[in-house]
């Protein structure tokens, strides 16, 4: 008996300690992302559990960028720990063409692939071929008040110029009652002020690098765009603008300091949420600010699920990414949630349901938006990359990191802005070199 | 006005007095600012300025409750802080035991060498160390994370132990030995018994370093291993509001070490401060 008992209470911490070993059903390991539009797809997934009792799907979710890092690690080293993977417009071009990814050919008709908006599908392809299939897509736009401009009689356009923006923050400015005329990200990191700046940069003509790869960050347009975004937001931006990202700005405008704000789309449903904001009822939308071209003015980002090539479970894993993807889930999510709560920005069709254009004031913007984006042609000037807030090439995530730091630095007063340019451009020079992009 | 001694004497020591406070609650403002912000609601936690009156929500522990297994990490924090502390045990006071009594001419060395690689960042051996894992299919298993932090924590569970033994008089166990004592009688009769209380704050500060570990546990495991550490970071959002559930799940995340480390601070403190004034 002593023996049976001890043999039982072996086996059950060997168990604990190696549970691979026990695995029956096909189990789909699902890294992702923390938001609003991820918990609620792990939420509704128990109706997939529930159609598929063959599957059993098991969780990871983490911030951005530790996910980013800890799949990164994974994929590379071919450790196999996740069967589907939340990847945006950044890697999957990179690790599709690098072979990490299951390819999506042959997806079924009643998929309607052709549904998806053509720039999402194109920011998650390399050569046509499809690597992730769109969760959920965002552009960029602006968002400001309406109560404050229709007392100081202010008209916004359907898009503003940034010398337009200028104007209206130096008039919204007020301080002492608690409002800033411009909230802007400040925080560096490439997916940070990096994403907006790129923007302001397109706008202003500028690109990151010329046909030959050589980074333009010291020459006119650069500078003129730099110098522009540390005088608005220096000027009429929150006190410590330099260390606010998409959160600080959100809970500012929410909590009505901000006249206006340019950021993600999917910032409308927070400031439309009267749960959250106490200016639900007074944010106005337009498209995001261009100034000499319109080219590359609202940013472009899609995140999708993809199925690595490691993966022991690649047709379980499929089936669950054409599932959390497909039109059937929208409409999964319009009668569990509400219509306003359906995935945005990937499915034309989602556009096309009335219900869903006048429940959510911001769709029409966004469908705007994500219309005009064209992640191939982000500059008036032609480039060699892909992508408008980023370039997809691998050493980007550093070299935009690295920027971000120097104009967080104008930003906050600790450098100018030649200074910013000229060591952003010496940083970039040194590490496009070193991968011998051209010598 | 000249003060007497008695006077300076009680001045000295309100204001001593004084500033330990004000270093304690600086110190303890942090873990106070988690707990209030954890019964606070999103956009109350994200005010400014910082609201100290609110009317309190359990909301965000029922988030919580809802989303997330916090039993499946907690367990799995607990198996992974006793098991590879009770496993440094096993190698520390074996390899202090031989440095401390035995020392020869590169034990001191060996002392310092063992320390230094404490200073090595983890990120630098990342994917040698991912690579060993996945090859020996140990990849989401409480066993990497196990060996990993007995790892970790070897040099610094040995140090104390090694700080411990040297106090006690050599001649006590060679009296021991004179007795006709085996060299485990020795050392379980003698030597542990006469350390305990180092003993006790070796494994305590064991404990609270394994399960304040995240860099590891976030890359070695994924959903059946992972501890409250990883729990935790899925709590953080770059787009979205998320301070008051992150508060709430850090709240949860905390509150088993520092009710351990509030019952047995007296052995803490006494483990950490050992030597210091010498």
């Amino acid at each position: 008996m002593k023996k049976l008992i001890k043999n039982v209470a072996l086996a059950a911490v060997a168990a604990s300690l190696f549970p691979q070993a026990l695995a029956a059903q096909a189990k789909v390991t699902i890294g992702t992302v923390n938001n609003a539009d991820m918990i609620r797809m792990q939420k509704l997934s128990e109706v997939f559990e529930k159609e598929n009792p063959d599957i059993d799907l098991d969780w990871v979710i983490l911030e951005e960028n530790t996910l980013r890092q800890r799949l990164t690690t994974d994929i590379a080293t071919q450790g196999g720990q996740f069967d589907v993977v939340t990847i945006g417009m950044y890697e999957t071009p990179i690790w599709g063409a690098k072979g990490w990814l299951e390819k999506l050919e042959n997806l079924p008709a009643s998929y309607d692939i052709d549904d998806v908006f053509p720039s999402v599908k194109e920011g998650l392809s390399v050569d046509g071929t499809l690597y992730a299939l769109p969760f959920y897509g965002e552009g960029s736009m602006t968002y400001y008040r309406t109560d404050l401009f229709e007392k100081h009689a202010l008209t916004m356009p359907q898009q503003p110029s940034w010398d337009q923006m200028m104007d209206f923050a130096k008039k919204l400015h007020d301080p002492d009652n608690g409002v800033y005329g411009m909230c802007l990200r400040g925080k560096a990191g490439w997916g940070e002020n990096m994403a907006l700046m790129t923007t302001i940069a397109n706008a202003f003509g500028a690109r990151w690098f010329d046909q030959k790869w050589k980074p333009e960050l010291d020459q006119k347009a650069w500078k003129e765009a730099m110098q522009f975004y540390v005088d608005l937001l220096g000027q009429y931006g929150p006190p410590g603008a330099s260390s606010n990202g998409f959160n600080e700005n959100l809970a500012l405008f929410n909590s009505g300091k901000c006249a206006m704000w340019v950021d993600a789309t999917v910032a409308g449903s927070f400031l439309t949420d009267s749960s959250q904001s106490v200016v639900a009822d007074k944010v106005g939308f337009s498209l995001a600010p261009s100034q000499k071209t319109r080219q590359g003015a609202s940013w472009l980002w899609a995140w999708g699920l993809a199925i690595p090539k490691t993966s022991d479970a690649k047709t379980a894993a499929q089936k669950f990414t054409l599932w959390a993807t497909s039109k059937k889930y929208a409409q999964l999510v319009a009668e569990t949630h509400g219509v306003a709560a359906m995935p945005p920005g990937t499915r034309q069709s989602t556009y096309a349901n009335a219900e869903y254009l006048e429940k959510a004031p911001f769709a029409k913007m966004t469908l705007l938006s994500m219309e005009k984006a064209d992640p191939k042609k982000p500059s008036m000037h032609p480039v060699p990359y892909v992508g408008i807030q980023f370039a997809a090439i691998p050493e980007f995530q550093s070299i935009a990191t690295q920027v971000g730091k120097f104009l967080s630095g104008a930003l906050a007063g600790s450098m100018t802005v030649e200074q910013a340019a000229k060591s952003s451009q010496r940083a970039t020079e040194r590490v496009m070199k070193r991968a011998r992009y051209y010598r | 006005m000249h003060l007497t001694l008695r006077h300076q004497k009680q001045l000295k020591t309100l204001v001593i007095g004084a500033l330990a406070w004000g270093i304690a609650l600086l110190l303890f403002f942090p873990i106070f600012w988690m707990l209030l912000t954890s019964f606070k609601t999103e956009i109350e936690a994200f005010s400014t300025p910082p609201s100290f009156l609110f009317t309190p929500t359990l909301e965000n522990y029922l988030t919580i409750n809802e989303r997330s297994d916090y039993f499946h990490f907690a367990w799995n924090s607990v198996v992974v802080s006793v098991l590879s502390t009770l496993l440094g045990m096993l190698v520390a006071v074996p390899a202090a035991y031989s440095m401390a009594f035995f020392e020869t001419k590169r034990t001191k060395s060996t002392l310092l060498w063992m320390l230094s690689t404490k200073m090595l960042p983890p990120v630098g051996v990342l994917v040698p160390i991912y690579l060993l894992v996945k090859d020996a299919g140990l990849l989401d298993t409480k066993a990497a994370l196990i060996v990993i932090y007995t790892l970790i924590n070897l040099p610094i569970m040995v140090w104390m132990i090694y700080t411990y033994f040297k106090e006690i008089p050599k001649d006590i166990l060679e009296a021991a030995r004179m007795d006709g004592a085996t060299l485990l009688q020795e050392v379980t009769s003698v030597l542990l018994p006469m350390s305990k209380g180092g003993l006790a704050s070796t494994i305590l500060l064991s404990l609270i370093l394994c399960w304040n570990e995240a860099f590891w546990s976030l890359n070695l495991t994924s959903s059946e291993a992972a501890p409250l550490t990883a729990l935790v970071a899925s709590y953080s959002s770059p787009e979205g509001l998320f301070w008051a559930k992150l508060s709430a799940v850090s709240t949860l995340a905390c509150a088993p070490i520092i009710i351990i480390g509030w019952f047995s601070q007296k052995q803490l403190v006494r483990g950490l401060s050992f030597g210091a004034v010498k």
